[in-house]
């Protein structure tokens, strides 16, 4: 640690030092060891390649970037699973965010009774782990049980009826649905958080204004927890790019059919492990890892430079 | 009288989409208890006397490994629970309490963690666990989700802790109370609601992974539930019974914890600790 400025009185340098380490390097230890070092290190392998003949690292510079995106080994599977990504967000954005704000606004509107049954059971699926709620659905879907049939028989809807799952057109929304239905109560509660963060006055003078509940939550309430929806998209983004365990519990790792439904996670998996189709490649895998790193870091920045200092001007 | 109609409408919509919410796993623990022919000739009933069948949960705990893989999950969580509270808890209370140089680095230090995930690193941390001989160990599993929790941790912490008032900590100094007297017995017992919600926190997630056990401790019997479920299912796919039971084993006591903790949690989910 540092040579300390401000010590406790009377307590000598050695002392106040000896004191900060003990506090603070258990946790600086097992954080910069099984955290921040693999971040870097994984960079930096990025930037060599691997021979396995030889068992030697040679330098590339920024040689497996270029393969990645320009050989077509390479470039056809990642900008695959980049577009399958950008279609897993635009989902979860578009249908999970939006059916979690009407949630949370239905959940904080005043008097209403059993307030905290609706929300605990409804943000129960978000609590289990995607390994079986992938098992869950697939079991749903699957016309071997026939639920899925049986539900649209009884509307009249059974024509509807396909094996969405195993069809290339139709595996990637399939699947990102299923993850909106269990991680909806991540938006519901933090929007609902902020809801009811707003004092009732100005609700209170928005309706002596004139306004009715609906028309009180769009030009009152809306603006003033845009901070909070800004937030849940960042974690959205971060969370849908680093997504895997629900396409590798309900398709494996070759993400099928035909990998319509292969995201960053997948494709990172698949390299680095290696599978049926091809031989584990570590200096690959690193690339993509770090491909993911850099798409998340661009994220976050616009996030925190973009949107967040544009929405200060709302708050409170 | 409108105000009844959306009150009404209002609580509909809660009400189907509860359900909606509910369905999927409510069928599966149901039909967990049922014969074969009741699974598929009557998928919506509950289980009657006449349908009734334990087949499955028979198959199930009839695998010994399932009971080893209940026992790895619960060292893994709460040894990562431990250690994130802990070392959390103590690099806290010395960031927000002493002040020397680097105090503010180190803090963002931390924070990257916050928003950068661990997973990417992945391929050098599977280098490290192989070279320090952890693979397929509990202990690999507990450095990595302690590593992977602790800036949450450290974050929701320090906020708890400089609400605690200056006056006590300057009169147990007065009294003569070594600084780690005053951390152990006084700052920590103040800090206990807090450090019950990053518990909770801490443990959903950790049990929930599949990540970190496949790629950690996929063999030698050290995987943990989640994992455990998943190779099962994989090898028993064809075997309803044995794949609802198992679904239910897992299902079953994730939900008994979430009732018991749901406001912790809520609490902590809500007291701005995912900024």
């Amino acid at each position: 640690m540092s040579s300390p400025h401000s010590a406790i009185v009377g307590m000598g340098r050695a002392t106040y030092l000896r004191l900060l380490v003990f506090f603070l390097a258990p946790a600086a230890i097992v954080y910069t060891v099984f955290s921040i070092y693999p971040l870097l290190a994984t960079i930096f392998n990025s930037l060599y390649l691997y021979h396995s003949e030889t068992k030697s690292y040679d330098y590339v510079g920024l040689g497996n970037f270029t393969t990645l995106l320009t050989d077509t080994t390479w470039s056809v599977p990642f900008w695959n699973a980049f577009r399958n990504n950008l279609v897993f967000f635009a989902i979860h954005m578009s249908v999970q965010n939006p059916i979690g704000l009407a949630l949370a606004a239905m959940l904080s509107l005043p008097r209403l009774r059993l307030r905290a049954t609706y929300r605990t059971l409804i943000f129960m699926p978000t609590m289990l782990s995607v390994v079986i709620i992938g098992f869950v659905w697939q079991l749903i879907l699957s016309p071997l049980w026939g639920i899925a049939k049986l539900f649209l028989q009884t509307f009249g809807l059974g024509f509807l009826f396909a094996p969405w799952l195993g069809q290339e057109g139709s595996a990637l929304i399939t699947i990102s649905l299923i993850s909106v239905w269990q991680f909806v109560g991540i938006p519901m509660i933090l929007i609902y958080t902020a809801l009811l963060a707003i004092p009732e006055e100005l609700i209170d003078a928005a309706t002596v204004d004139g306004l009715n509940q609906f028309q009180a939550f769009v030009w009152v309430k809306l603006p003033l927890i845009l901070p909070t929806i800004g937030l849940v998209s960042i974690l959205t983004f971060v969370n849908n790019f680093n997504a895997f365990d629900l396409i590798y519990a309900m398709k494996g790792a070759l993400a099928g059919p035909n990998f319509s439904a292969d995201i960053m996670g997948t494709l990172f998996y698949r390299t680095f492990f290696g599978n049926q189709l091809q031989l584990g490649n570590a200096s690959m895998g690193s690339t993509i890892a770090t491909m993911m790193f850099i798409i998340i870091l661009i994220g976050v920045m616009t996030y925190l430079f973009v949107i967040q200092r544009r929405m200060q001007r709302y708050s409170f | 009288m409108r105000r009844n109609i959306s009150a009404i409408a209002v609580h509909g919509i809660l009400g189907l989409y509860t359900l909606l919410a509910l369905f999927p796993i409510l069928l599966v623990i149901f039909n967990s208890f049922k014969t074969k022919n009741a699974i598929f000739g009557a998928p919506l009933t509950l289980p009657t006397p006449s349908t009734f069948s334990l087949v499955g949960y028979n198959r199930v705990f009839g695998d010994s490994a399932v009971g080893s893989y209940y026992v790895n999950s619960i060292a893994v969580t709460a040894g990562t629970i431990f250690f994130t509270l802990l070392f959390g808890a103590m690099a806290a209370w010395a960031l927000t309490e002493y002040r020397f140089r680097w105090n503010t680095l180190l803090a963002l230090f931390f924070s990257i963690g916050i928003m950068v995930p661990i997973r990417l690193g992945s391929v050098a941390i599977i280098q490290l666990v192989v070279s320090l001989n952890l693979i397929n160990t509990r202990t690999a599993l507990i450095l990595v989700y302690t590593a992977q929790n602790l800036p949450l941790s450290i974050f929701i912490l320090s906020e708890f802790i400089a609400q605690i008032p200056k006056d006590l900590r300057e009169a147990a100094r007065c009294d003569g109370l070594s600084e780690y007297n005053i951390f152990f017995h006084i700052v920590l017992p103040l800090i206990r609601p807090a450090m019950a919600t990053v518990a909770v926190f801490t443990m959903i997630p950790v049990w929930n992974d599949l990540w970190f056990p496949l790629l950690l401790a996929p063999t030698g019997g050290k995987q943990t539930i989640t994992l455990g479920i998943q190779q099962f299912l994989g090898q028993y796919i064809t075997d309803w019974n044995a794949v609802l039971a198992a679904l239910s084993t897992a299902i079953i006591p994730v939900l008994l914890l979430y009732v018991v903790f749901s406001r912790q949690l809520i609490r902590g989910l809500t007291s701005g600790a995912v900024k």
